[in-house]
């Protein structure tokens, strides 16, 4: 393997791990606030860069992007409002089982309204055979829009969750809501946050990768089970470990196809997470104990 | 006594139908009604799983395919190349394999049906053995997780072996004879035998279960899915026990796999997808988490109009919305909704399952 | 050689020292008792003995063999039956099915031979059902049989967890609090059922609060306070044990 070819993969691994490592983050959102794992974070995805990609021929890119991840985080408040908010005490199987029902509503809601086809946002800057020089090799401009766009994100999430009252107030939701609770924190407000912050950050990540990988109405659920990977692989409710483990898994993945048939690429991720499942659940970060003690 | 009358009446009631349809010549529907009977023995068989012994299962519709692939596979990929080995030489001398001709005249050395469906069922047995030892071990969101990713890895499979057909899967199976005057075809002139055939099975495999769980070993899954740490230490061997509620779904999904590609002449991988997996769990959700009828009858009633093709292309978007309704409204299936105290319910705010942050919250 | 018998037995939790160098026997047909304050460590204990917990280092012994380190459900077949703080019933199942569950280690009826529901299954169904509505009549609640156990009031249900546990046989009860949240009545019965027991053969470890409870049937007491053992010694002795006494009320 050449040099320039071993960076080619690294940036190919780096992009989509930083996709993966979105996913992950917004799933440990929601689950930080509420125990629940989302099953439909991938759609929040995959709506982005459909909205945004039906926005474009009314406006300019920028502004087609900001609308469509608005209206995603729209949706996702909408998502807790109807289905999940009012629920009291639901049991883990129930809860997984409807988020499963509402990812698939919102797939097939996509199928009916865009169809088939498979689309992508233009490059945000040139076209698809630009490319940079970079370490050696040549890379495409988008994919410093992606680790650009998630490297902001991580770190305004940081930003946000140390520093803000608001981002405080969800922290001290998912430590302990009783006490979030009894302190005045408006507990429901926060889980319709959780849920609008993970359907933005994943909205972004869709606009993104878009001219890259295209969009499809059925990316979702890919993403879905390489997100969920990532998440475990750093230890749930761990979002900046998802950052390390999504990189890992995205560069693994890219670093593959020199190994395994391109079949297979996709079936890396799920043997990835069933080796994580059996033998170390609480995540390469995580620590067995502290697992073993959180609650469902 | 009380115990045989639903039987009863479901028997009159299969015999029944295939008569009327016989009367009104209306007999292309007994199709859809035998197809649905297969399906209907894998959800008995998931129902057991996740209803009594309350393990999830994402990834049921793995296991169907493991069995109609296998079973598929085995009948009609040519051994001829390799007649000469050792290996192919004792199966012939064990009687396990036929020989015929293809479509292009050439000669055809397959397995026959029979050790074919022996093959995939064990199979798949095997591999739910293997499976479960670990994955039952997980919970909620994990085990969840893990059957999913179960079932996308045999979908990928099938989709990327050339044995198994890729993107085309598997046609020209052969029938199935199962004893001299019974087989198992897609023929028209043998509808009405296919359909008691596939009756039959679903019928035999109802009444195992019924018993298995009115007895002893039902109670103890039942336990399982009360209070793990209850039932462990009122002597239930939980790890067992669920590995062996989840061996026995796996074997009840492979052998209606198995039927219903020899009567259908082929499968394809889309019977291995998630959709199919998400559709079986719907199904048992509404008929019913632990509730074996229930789940039998909205097995036939929502297959069948699913194979009608009254859903249209809404298909998998119905069974997600059921999914929904179902766990919204009533968790535990539509014959357990409590009609009357929903409205108090929904005006109370009260009535709540097993919570998700346990009996610790709020307990000192 | 006593029934059970704790020697050094720890557990850690990270940095929590939950049960720390606690020894102590239980005598064949006795009432011991465990008491202390609040996060003594007295569950977690009764979890170690029980099985539901490892042992960071320690041993349990039961009529001489080790039993630490075991599976429930393998301490279960040894002979000790246990109840739970929070009541765990199963959900789902009416009072006589959850007793009925606690035969499971007393019948034998497998996998096969409960699916081809062959005569002699029917015949030991009938003997466990049997056996289970003694037991609810024993403890009095035997109108409730075919009522959903996790519906019954709180001391119905602990009564049906009481027979659950009975149900097993077992030549040791684990009791966890088995007078709480039960008023003054209810606890005499509890008393009774325990002195009841004993007189079955069975020897009973319980962890207790209810103080009257405890002085009055308990042959010897085990004090415990941040996990460890404080004192051991009849009632009356650790009535008037000036350390026991600062550990509950301070000083």
């Amino acid at each position: 393997m050449t040099a320039e070819l071993f960076v080619q993969y690294l940036f190919a691994g780096i992009t989509y791990g930083a996709i993966y490592a979105i996913v992950a983050i917004g799933f440990n959102i929601i689950y930080n606030a509420t125990g629940i794992i989302n099953f439909a974070q991938g759609e929040f995805v995959m709506l982005g860069g459909m909205i945004s990609i039906s926005l474009l021929p009314m406006m300019p890119l920028w502004l087609a992007i900001t609308t469509a991840v608005m209206l995603t985080m729209v949706f996702g408040a909408f998502l807790e409002i109807c289905f999940i908010r009012w629920l009291e005490n639901p049991s883990v199987l129930r809860m997984i089982i409807i988020t499963i029902g509402l990812s698939i509503l919102t797939r097939e809601a996509a199928l009916h309204v865009w169809g088939e086809s498979i689309r992508s946002l233009p490059y945000f800057i040139g076209d698809e055979v630009m490319t940079v020089a970079l370490f050696g090799a040549r890379i495409s401009p988008q994919v410093l829009w992606v680790i650009g766009a998630c490297g902001l994100m991580v770190i305004g999430l940081n930003i946000f969750f140390q520093t803000t009252s608001v981002g405080r107030e969800m922290r001290a939701c998912a430590a302990n809501r009783r006490a979030a609770l009894l302190c005045g924190i408006n507990t429901h407000n926060m889980v319709t946050l959780s849920f609008m912050l993970s359907a933005g950050i994943g909205a972004l990540a869709g606009c993104v990768m878009s001219p890259i990988t295209s969009t499809q109405y059925d990316i979702g659920t890919g993403l879905a089970i390489k997100g969920f990977t990532v998440a475990i692989l750093g230890g749930l409710g761990n979002a900046m470990a998802a950052v390390g483990a999504g990189l890992l898994l995205g560069i693994l993945e890219a670093f593959s196809v020199s190994v395994v048939p391109l079949a297979f690429k996709d079936a890396i991720a799920i043997a990835i997470l069933l080796l994580i499942l059996f033998f170390r659940p609480h995540g390469l970060f995580g620590s067995r104990t502290a697992a073993g003690l959180k609650e469902f | 006594m009380k115990k045989l009358f639903p039987l009863a009446l479901l028997v009159t009631l299969v015999v029944a139908v295939q008569m009327i349809t016989g009367w009104t010549d209306t007999r292309f529907y007994l199709t859809q009604l035998t197809m649905s009977a297969y399906y209907a023995l894998l959800i008995i068989g998931l129902c057991l799983v996740m209803g009594y012994a309350g393990q999830l299962s994402l990834g049921h519709a793995g296991f169907f395919a493991i069995g109609g692939y296998v079973s598929a596979a085995l009948t009609t990929r040519n051994l001829e190349g390799i007649k000469d080995t050792v290996l192919i030489r004792l199966f012939d001398a064990l009687g396990l394999l036929a020989a015929g001709q293809d479509i292009y005249g050439d000669s055809l050395l397959v397995v026959t049906p029979w050790a074919a469906c022996l093959a995939a069922v064990l199979c798949a047995g095997v591999i739910a053995w293997v499976l479960g030892i670990p994955v039952l071990k997980l919970k909620g969101h994990y085990l969840a997780m893990a059957t999913l990713g179960f079932g996308i890895i045999v979908y990928r499979l099938v989709l990327a072996s050339e044995v198994f057909g890729e993107a085309d899967g598997i046609s020209d199976v052969p029938s199935f004879p199962l004893v001299p005057g019974l087989t198992v075809s897609g023929d028209f002139g043998a509808r009405e035998e296919n359909y008691y055939i596939a009756w039959g099975l679903l019928i035999i495999g109802l009444v195992l279960l019924r018993n298995l769980v009115d007895s002893r070993v039902g109670r103890a899954l039942r336990s399982i899915h009360g209070s793990e740490d209850a039932a462990e230490a009122n002597g239930v061997d939980t790890a067992r026990f669920k590995l062996k509620a989840f061996v026995i779904s796996a074997v009840f999904a492979a052998v209606a796999g198995v039927f219903l590609t020899h009567y259908n002449g082929g499968i394809g991988p889309s019977e291995a997808g998630v959709m199919k997996s998400v559709r079986y769990v719907a199904i048992v959700a509404v008929g019913g988490m632990a509730h074996l009828w229930g789940a039998m009858v909205m097995g036939i009633v929502l297959n069948f109009l699913s194979l009608r093709g009254v859903f249209g292309s809404y298909d998998d978007a119905v069974f997600g919305f059921i999914l929904i309704v179902i766990m919204l409204f009533a968790p535990r299936g539509i014959l357990s909704w409590n009609w009357r105290g929903y409205a108090a319910i929904l005006l109370r705010r009260g009535g709540g399952q097993e919570s998700l942050r346990e009996k610790t919250d709020g307990l000192a | 050689m006593a029934l059970l018998e704790i020697a050094r037995l720890h557990k850690k939790f990270g940095g929590l020292h939950a049960v720390n160098d606690v020894s102590f026997d239980v005598a064949q047909g006795s009432i011991k008792a465990v008491i202390g304050p609040n996060g003594a460590g007295k569950t977690t204990l009764f979890n170690l003995i029980a099985g539901s917990l490892a042992a960071t280092s320690g041993r349990v012994r039961f009529n001489g063999v080790e039993i630490q380190g075991k599976k429930p459900h393998q301490i279960a077949a040894c002979g000790i039956g246990r109840t739970f703080q929070n009541i765990k019933l199963f959900h789902d199942m009416t009072a006589l099915e959850n007793v009925m569950v606690g035969r499971h280690l007393r019948s034998r009826a497998g996998l096969v031979a409960s699916m081809l529901h062959m005569p002699w299954t029917l015949k030991e169904e009938m003997q466990i059902r049997a056996k289970s509505m003694e037991l609810l009549e024993l403890l009095e609640i035997e109108a409730y049989a075919d009522v959903e156990a996790t519906s019954l009031a709180f001391g119905q249900q602990r009564a049906v967890e009481f027979a659950r546990a009975l149900a097993l046989e077992p030549t040791l009860l684990l009791l966890d609090e088995p007078a709480a949240g039960l008023n003054m009545q209810e606890t005499a019965e509890v008393s009774r059922l325990i002195a009841r027991i004993r007189d079955l053969g069975i020897t009973v470890l319980l962890v207790e609060h209810d103080m009257s409870l405890v002085m009055e049937i308990s042959d010897e007491i085990v004090v415990l306070s941040f996990g460890q053992k404080l004192a051991e010694d009849v009632p009356s002795a650790i009535q008037n044990n000036t350390e026991v006494i600062k550990v509950y009320l301070g000083e």
